[in-house]
């Protein structure tokens, strides 16, 4: 058996990329994600890779739209302030089809913020969070050995149905030290087909042209529309999600990264106090579980969103359920974290008063 | 079993070192382990803390928001940890930095003058050491000889002359009863 190995999850998630077959990083230094490119600065020449720390977040994101445009298996990196500066050329990326890889360790915010974790880049994250229509394949891992196997993935549907793929992760899980086990296989970037939409030598084959634009008369349509068969394609094969203790369950909670890890915590607490309580943890964010939340309506009614953020997430599960259940919202904005102790009582409060009582004591 | 600890102290004290220390032996003892370093604007001379869980279960959280065991190694550490010390837990207090004493009477209390102790050795930067030791032996959550032997793996660049009095250190420290 292989030694078990203690790693941060900001380092695990640069390994997990380079075992993944990444050979390009290009990004700019900010807390709390600095072990990535830090790691990528030596791991990479290793592997036989490059790594430029550039002079800005938007030179990073469009060097990795130059290096995904050739097909390379590519990677940059930042927290929520930087993910700011990324969203014009991630936006070029979705209309370029390209397959970049990005990371966003969320820090609290607006503005500067802190650099506490925090949850509050979900709508950025999956609504686009750049200009126009598009999507981003995005995952968010609450473990350390999950940020190190979610690369393989993230690249797997990024090649497959070109599009850009995302590791949202928070702070305390960038920070953290786990014992990790890579489960993915290495991948070898020599030994994969080179895409055939990819630039780089002519050897008198046909031109090849990568852009996020078509000049010609109702093209632009044709494009995008092209692209929405991708994404129902994503939607029907490649959501992810984790319950546990569902089989029984009164209420459930649905929770993600850290606020998942806390609400295991609350939820060990709650059954321990006789309260029936699951746990939904969308795996992937976009695609979101809608359908796995419909399914779960029809036995159960009430439902708790727990988020570090104002509430974003808890939208999703509105429109999923719409109007199917009752969906309550335990929101800590600010970069503040839950405790076990909180959601227990929030559960309690929710399953003994009942909805209206509960909304009028708050 | 389940133990979830906090260290805090100066920067430069040892206390991540320490923190990171005990998960790599409990992970070598076959338990679940996690580490989360606060990463604030700390630096040399400010005041640093982490978390540790060592647990025979799955780690549900990282975040220590009641600690069984709270190591303070500066007097700023005494006054933000201790009211948060489980009821019954455990408290260690380098007495060679804290002049207060605690004021809880429902939690265990050990005043150990870690520098002093670490001095007598022959390195006071051993005084970290001490204090894992006394926690060791008072909770039995680690044992002694799983944190020997994570000890180079945690400091690979340590000579081993350095390490044996690291060891040292350790054992002293558990000679110390609750």
């Amino acid at each position: 058996m292989a030694e078990k190995k203690l790693m941060k999850g900001n380092e695990a998630l640069a390994e997990g990329a380079v075992r993944a077959g990444c050979r390009f990083f290009a990004g700019y230094p900010i807390t709390p994600q600095n072990e990535i490119p830090e790691y990528m600065s030596w791991r990479l020449p290793q592997a036989g890779g490059a790594f430029v720390q550039s002079e800005s977040e938007v030179s990073a994101i469009n060097m990795v739209y130059g290096a995904a445009a050739t097909g390379v298996r590519c990677m940059t990196s930042s927290s929520s302030p930087g993910m700011s500066l990324k969203q014009e050329g991630m936006s070029y990326c979705a209309g370029a089809d390209l397959p970049v890889f990005i990371g966003n360790v969320m820090r609290g915010g607006p503005g500067l913020g802190n650099i506490a974790g925090a949850q509050g880049d979900y709508w950025q994250a999956t609504r686009g969070g750049g200009h126009g229509d598009y999507r981003t394949f995005v995952m968010a891992p609450n473990s350390v050995t999950e940020m190190g196997n979610f690369p393989h993935k993230c690249y797997e549907v990024a090649f497959k149905y070109r599009i850009p793929s995302m590791v949202l992760a928070d702070g305390i899980i960038g920070q953290m030290m786990e014992p990790i086990e890579f489960t993915t296989p290495e991948i070898n970037p020599k030994a994969l087909i080179e895409p055939a939409w990819a630039l780089g030598v002519n050897n008198g084959r046909a031109k090849r042209i990568v852009k996020s634009y078509d000049l010609r008369e109702g093209y632009l349509e044709v494009m995008v529309n092209e692209r929405v068969k991708r994404y129902k394609e994503i939607e029907a094969n490649e959501t992810m999600y984790e319950e546990k203790m569902m089989d029984d369950a009164e209420i459930a909670i649905v929770a993600y990264g850290t606020s998942a890890r806390v609400s295991v915590a609350a939820m060990k607490l709650a059954r321990e106090k006789g309260l029936k309580v699951g746990l939904l943890r969308p795996i992937t964010l976009w695609p979101f579980p809608k359908a796995r939340l419909v399914d779960l309506s029809k036995r159960i009614k009430k439902f708790l969103v727990v988020e570090m953020s104002l509430g974003q997430m808890v939208e999703d599960v509105q429109l999923s359920l719409n109007g199917r259940a009752e969906v309550h919202l335990l929101a800590k904005p600010g970069a503040a974290v839950m405790t076990a102790d909180e959601v227990y009582k929030t559960m309690d409060a929710i399953v003994k008063k009942g909805a209206k009582e509960y909304a009028a004591a708050k | 079993m389940y133990q979830g600890i906090k260290i805090s102290g100066f920067g430069g004290q040892g206390v991540i070192s320490a923190g990171y220390l005990l998960a790599q032996a409990g992970m070598m003892e076959g338990k679940e382990v996690s580490f989360f370093p606060a990463y604030g604007a700390e630096m040399r001379g400010g005041t640093a803390n982490c978390s540790i869980v060592v647990a025979s279960d799955e780690v549900s959280t990282p975040i220590v928001s009641t600690p069984d065991t709270a190591i303070v190694f500066n007097e700023p550490s005494l006054a933000k940890f201790e009211p948060m010390v489980k009821p019954g837990g455990l408290l260690i207090i380098n007495s060679s930095l804290i002049n207060s004493k605690a004021t809880r009477t429902d939690i265990k209390v050990l005043y150990i003058p870690c520098n002093e102790i670490a001095g007598e050795l022959g390195n006071g930067k051993v005084m970290n050491m001490v204090a894992l030791g006394a926690f060791a032996a008072a909770t039995g959550a680690i044992s002694i000889d799983a944190i020997e032997k994570a000890l180079p793996k945690v400091y690979k660049k340590l000579k081993p002359e350095v390490i044996e009095l690291n060891v040292k250190a350790l054992r002293r420290g558990a000679e110390i009863k609750a």
